[in-house]
């Protein structure tokens, strides 16, 4: 109970600092902590303690099997979910390099063309 | 097995890399390319219409355990919408991009928008819809950040920030519902959904998802991002986000997932209703004030996707069509209104409406053709505005929502309150010096103008053919609600 707590913590502490500061790389920093409490949440769903691999070997016992086996799939959404949060984050961090070299400077208020 | 559909979302996506390739050889490759790719994808939607539903079996595993792609009545709607529309645009594209540079670049993310928006309204998969709409929405950052002058980065950088958070909350969902349900097929959640009985769970997921997918829609408390990210985009780009994107990565999904998988509960659709409602009166207000030509429409965007919603959050078969029907129509007179901005744009380099004025004279099948948009999103008859705003008017006074349906009503005479005042400004009166010299745009652009403006006019026009053909079976797929689960899995 308390891992799911503190992964609920990660993500509110991500969406704070993605609210409450002003320096674009900082707000950046936020988003990727929300993803990565998002991941470690889908990966606590197929975890088990003292889990065995999901792989099935011969002469192992089926029953042992299902009972212990972590469930893989998880696992797999996880890794397609790093790499697409990958993507995003470099899109992120090439944008920011150019709103620099544009406005001088990594502070959200005073990027502020557009109104209304 | 309907071997078509892995066809929508392999060329397009096939079709952006392979550019990029063959654009170091050839580098006018990109546009002749994706015109006929996108000629292809409206080819095979159009075989697509009347079909029964069907499906593909990746690799061939059954459903519950292999990825499916699913066709049906609302996919295939939605399929003709996307296609269409990006043809058009691709059409367009041609002459407008020429004072951009890196184009084959342009035509890449475009397939990529494209291939992603196919991809989210033919998957019948958790993760895959995650996936795609992945695709779709960081195609779309890169193309609003195309210009690279100081409000693309800007509003780039805004949208960027709140989509992510909306992907982030989607992906939260599919994890708990994951965890609920043990599976990630949508009629196996669907039907574990249906035996276990709807909990609080559940409903902590539908409102993750109406948050994620609402923000994609921007739905009113969600909306910040369009107004800045759409008119920073490029014309063409803006058509496509406005016109379909929105709806392919909001609105579709939502409905999806809601009427097909969680089922349509009265407390649902009365928070949809709340959304629409609000987003059709406050934006609509905001659009009054605006200067800027395509910040106008982008606010006209939200308050007509507020009509969408409602229609839809309904639930009544009247209710349905009308919603489904805006959806396209919306589709139509959006992209061309756009694309009116964006050929005003290419010939006068201002959108401030305050600087333009008599362009009728030097400009007349732009002219011709933006009229038409505006009187049908104005919702004047024959066109096909008024009809589906007709219709969920009638659905709403049907249902006994009386509020709602006068509310609509009075958004409709707002719209033709800002659409008067941009038709005044930018067509009629003196010309300014400054615009002495102006010429009418190349021919291109001009044909995909005067096709969707006709398109406008025949969607009117044509209304029963239409709901026989295209808008019945998406609704009969919504009314049927969970009976979606036999659909895949009895094939």
């Amino acid at each position: 109970m308390i891992v799911y707590l503190l992964t609920t913590f990660l993500f509110v502490l991500g969406l704070y600092c993605l609210v409450a500061k002003k320096n674009i790389i900082k707000k950046i920093i936020g988003v990727i902590t929300m993803e990565y409490a998002a991941n470690l949440f889908l990966i606590l769903v197929g975890y088990k303690a003292r889990g065995i691999a999901p792989i099935l070997t011969k002469g192992a016992s089926k029953t042992e099997f299902v009972t212990k086996s972590v469930d893989p799939l998880p696992q797999a959404l996880v890794l397609t979910a790093i790499v697409i949060g990958l993507g995003t984050i470099a899109l992120m961090v090439a944008l920011c390099i150019r709103l620099y070299e544009r406005y001088g400077t990594f502070d959200m208020s005073e990027i502020r063309r557009l109104r209304g | 097995m309907n071997h078509i559909l892995p066809l929508f979302i392999a060329f397009p996506l096939g079709a952006a890399f392979l550019m990029l390739i063959l654009a170091k050889l050839w580098r006018r490759i990109g546009g002749l390319f994706a015109f006929l790719i996108s000629l292809c994808l409206v080819i095979f939607s159009i075989s697509n219409i009347g079909k029964e539903p069907s499906i593909y079996r990746m690799g061939n595993w059954p459903p519950p355990w292999g990825i499916v792609l699913v066709s049906d009545g609302l996919s295939t709607l939605l399929l003709l919408t996307i296609s269409v529309i990006a043809f058009l645009v691709i059409i367009f594209s041609l002459q407008y991009m020429d004072r951009y540079t890196a184009k084959p670049k342009y035509y890449a993310l475009f397939m990529l928008l494209v291939g992603g928006m196919n991809g989210v309204v033919l998957t019948g998969d958790f993760f895959n819809l995650f996936v795609f709409l992945e695709i779709a929405s960081i195609a779309s950052y890169a193309l609003v950040a195309f210009g690279c002058e100081h409000e693309e980065l800007e509003a780039s950088f805004k949208y960027l920030i709140l989509s992510g958070v909306a992907s982030t909350f989607i992906l939260l969902g599919i994890a708990i519902l994951y965890s609920l349900t043990g599976t990630l097929n949508m009629a196996d959640v669907a039907r574990t959904i249906g035996t276990k009985g709807v909990n609080s769970a559940v409903l902590f997921c539908t409102s993750l998802f109406i948050m994620g997918f609402g923000l994609k829609a921007a739905l009113v408390p969600f909306h910040p991002w369009l107004p800045d990210a759409h008119p920073a985009a490029p014309a063409p780009i803006s058509a496509m986000l406005s016109g379909v994107l929105i709806k392919a990565l909001g609105v579709y999904a939502l409905i999806r997932l809601i009427f097909n998988v969680f089922g349509l509960s009265s407390f649902i659709s009365s928070v949809l209703m709340v959304l629409g409602g609000l987003s059709m009166v406050v934006a609509g207000l905001l659009a009054i004030g605006q200067d800027d030509l395509k910040r106008m429409l982008a606010y006209s965007s939200i308050s007509q996707i507020g009509y969408v919603v409602v229609g839809l959050a309904l639930g009544t078969p009247l209710g349905i069509v009308g919603g489904l029907f805006h959806l396209m129509n919306h589709a139509t007179f959006k992209a061309l209104l756009f694309l009116s901005s964006g050929a005003i744009e290419y010939s006068t380099d201002t959108r401030k409406l305050s600087l333009m004025g008599g362009l009728s004279q030097r400009m007349p099948v732009t002219t011709t053709s933006a009229t038409v948009g505006f009187l049908s999103i104005s919702g004047v008859p024959p066109l096909n505005g008024f009809w589906s705003k007709l219709i969920i008017v009638i659905a709403l006074v049907q249902a006994g929502h009386y509020i709602l349906a006068s509310v609509a009503v009075l958004v409709s005479f707002l719209t033709i309150l800002y659409f008067m005042k941009v038709q005044r400004n930018l067509f009629f009166g003196d010309l300014p010096a400054k615009l002495a010299k102006i010429k009418e745009v190349p021919s291109l652009m001009r044909i995909a103008l005067v096709v969707l403006a006709i398109m406008c006019l025949a969607m009117g026009l044509l209304y029963p053919l239409l709901s026989s053909t295209v808008l019945n079976p998406a609704r009969d797929v919504l009314l049927k609600g969970t009976a979606y689960v036999q659909t895949v899995f009895g094939l």
